[in-house]
């Protein structure tokens, strides 16, 4: 029989422990596929952050360093300063990892222009603690720790990363994707693959921020969730390159 | 190679070049930034990289980057400094990673003064951040003992594959003196195998992690770690005994302080009273011989330090109630004098006989 599909090697043949209908398991694909059709798994070292995606070790066929809450940034500089320049290093990160309590380590990091390349998995709420108030809840949202809806003169509004990240010179590249249908999908594997080619090249800090699902903390099922992505984030977080230095492609 | 006058904390990072440290992650504070400046300049001649991270956290997470690819690598700080690096230092225990942190002692708590302590020695040798675990704690007392500890510090991080912390006090950081930098004979040390730094031609993925979820494999690895402390315990203990033989009184004492200590033993001496010192140079594990050797024929000890009594409680564990021991302590960055010493030494032989 002819093979016409076959999992990418880019992730160990392991069940994930991620809820259904969350798109982790989508992204965690595509990045497996980047690396391999880039056939730079051998050569990639990735750092996975706390969150849900913490045990993403475990998925990704290539070396992996676990670091603490929100420093896989600090932790990926180390990594990519000092190991052979010929290697990439990539950070997994979600939003309260990244955008709360790792907020200096990822402004930083690409301020510095760490030619490192970080996929931002933002789905507007902690995921693994269990449904927590994050710094991209939209206004009105509610979760465990905004019951009331997440409300502007109480906690602020929700932080747009990309738009932030973009105003430093030492970012490269940064696009914000999303994950809620197959076109979409099919964009977000273009801009991780431009992502890792900007470190390939050298350009400096490179970041897809990649708009995703939270069935379960969100109290939708995974069509509703998709919707929710659509209807109520994409508004908030517009799609499109915020960051594309001369020499992207 | 000859002698040469150097300041305290360029003779840490001399030091750590000379061990072969090409990587070093660090932050401005007082009263060790010499260090970190030192760097800067120095390790881009040896080909290595100096890094200013925007914070400690940062720093010591770096240092974790850095070790997971399995380089020599150092980080610096002073007190308020090391504890921010606490989370990122029970990190490394976890994941088993080996890297020097040296910690140039001010007063606290809080911001504290710039002043030199020795009050960070409980977060050093009682674990400091979450978890169960002990650090291998080094406690120079001069700036030739730092070049000589250096080499050792580097070496017990890269044989048990743990973080390592020098400690010394900001008198020590700020002092002058003339140091010689010896090479030192070859150790064999494990390999780092377990680095990651891309699986090309080393087989499959590696794993650097502290996270383990299923309770019986964490206890598990407690399990390992305890028994990596028990033979640190046996391997690693240093410490420095002085004019101890005949000695009927002993003073405790380490880093700057044992050195004043010095001269208040050699007037008391002059005096007729027989007065000795036991100088840990291992903070972690704590020296326990010495004060077997010593306890059935002293009559009291006298621990001095600069803080308000911490390293006391390891010496009152070491004698186990049976002789007295007396404590000495200035904190919020007063250097005790000898005449204080010998006052308090005086005080202990009145008491005793």
């Amino acid at each position: 029989m002819e093979l016409v599909f076959k999992k990418t090697t880019g992730l160990k043949d392991t069940p994930t422990h991620y809820c259904p209908g969350c798109t982790h398991g989508i992204i965690h694909r595509l990045v497996g596929e980047v690396l391999e059709e880039m056939d730079i798994l051998e050569d990639t070292v990735g750092v996975a952050s706390v969150g849900c995606s913490v045990l993403s070790y475990e998925y990704f066929n290539c070396d992996m360093t676990q670091a603490a809450h929100g420093r896989a940034p600090a932790v990926a500089t180390g990594l990519k300063r000092v190991l052979p320049k010929d290697r990439f290093v990539f950070t997994y990160q979600g939003d309260g990892d990244l955008a709360s309590i790792g907020m200096g380590e990822i402004v930083h990091a690409a301020a510095r222009g760490e030619n490192i390349t970080v996929i931002f998995v933002n789905n507007a709420i902690y995921g693994m603690t269990g449904g927590q108030m994050a710094p991209t809840s939209i206004i009105g949202q509610q979760t465990a720790t905004s019951p009331a809806g997440r409300d502007v003169a109480l906690q602020g509004s929700p932080i747009r990363v990309s738009e932030l990240l973009a105003t430093l010179d030492g970012a490269a590249y940064i696009e914000r994707v999303s994950t809620h249908d197959v076109p979409n999908i099919i964009k977000t594997k273009k801009a991780i693959r431009k992502a890792f080619e900007t470190q390939k090249k050298g350009l400096g800090f490179s970041m897809v921020e990649i708009l995703s699902t939270c069935p379960t903390n969100w109290g939708l099922d995974p069509i509703e969730s998709l919707n929710w992505v659509k209807e109520k984030m994409v508004p908030v977080f517009p799609l499109g390159v915020y960051k594309q230095k001369e020499g992207v492609n | 190679m000859a002698k040469v006058l150097m300041k305290g904390n360029e003779v840490i990072a001399e030091a750590a070049v000379h061990a072969n440290c090409k990587y070093f992650f660090g932050y401005p504070i007082t009263p060790q930034s010499e260090l970190v400046a030192y760097m800067a300049k120095r390790l881009p001649e040896v080909g290595g990289l100096f890094l200013q991270a925007e914070s400690e956290i940062a720093a010591i997470n770096m240092v974790y980057g850095a070790s997971s690819a399995g380089v020599r690598v150092m980080t610096s700080s002073s007190s308020p400094g090391v504890s921010l690096k606490q989370e990122g230092i029970s990190y490394l225990v976890g994941s088993e990673l080996p890297a020097v942190i040296v910690n140039v002692m001010r007063g606290g708590p809080g911001l504290g003064s710039i002043q030199p302590a020795q009050s960070d020695y409980f977060q050093a040798t009682k674990g400091g951040g979450h978890g169960d675990y002990h650090i291998p704690v080094l406690a120079p007392a001069s700036l030739q003992e730092i070049v000589d500890l250096m080499h050792d510090a580097f070496d017990i991080a890269d044989r048990y594959r743990t973080p390592v912390i020098l400690m010394a006090d900001g008198m020590l950081g700020q002092m002058m003196e003339p140091v010689e930098f010896k090479e030192k004979q070859h150790v064999e040390l494990p390999e780092k195998d377990w680095a990651t730094t891309g699986t090309r031609g080393d087989g499959g993925p590696k794993i650097v992690n502290s996270l383990r979820l299923d309770p019986k494999e964490l206890e598990e690895h407690n399990r390992h770690l305890q028994k990596k402390y028990e033979k640190i315990k046996e391997k690693e203990v240093r410490y420095e005994m002085y004019l101890a033989e005949d000695a009927d009184y002993i003073v405790v004492a380490y880093g700057t302080v044992a050195r004043i200590v010095k001269n208040a033993i050699h007037k008391a001496r002059k005096e007729g009273i027989k007065v000795g010192l036991i100088r840990p140079i291992s903070l972690w594990p704590y020296p326990q011989k010495p004060f077997d050797e010593t306890r059935e024929k002293v009559k009291a000890y006298l621990t001095v330090e600069m803080s308000a009594g911490q390293m006391v409680e390891d010496v009152r564990l070491a004698v186990n109630g049976k002789s007295p021991v007396h404590f000495y302590g200035r904190t919020g960055g007063m250097v005790p004098s000898h005449e204080e010493i010998y006052a308090k030494i005086m005080e202990m032989v009145g008491g005793e006989s």
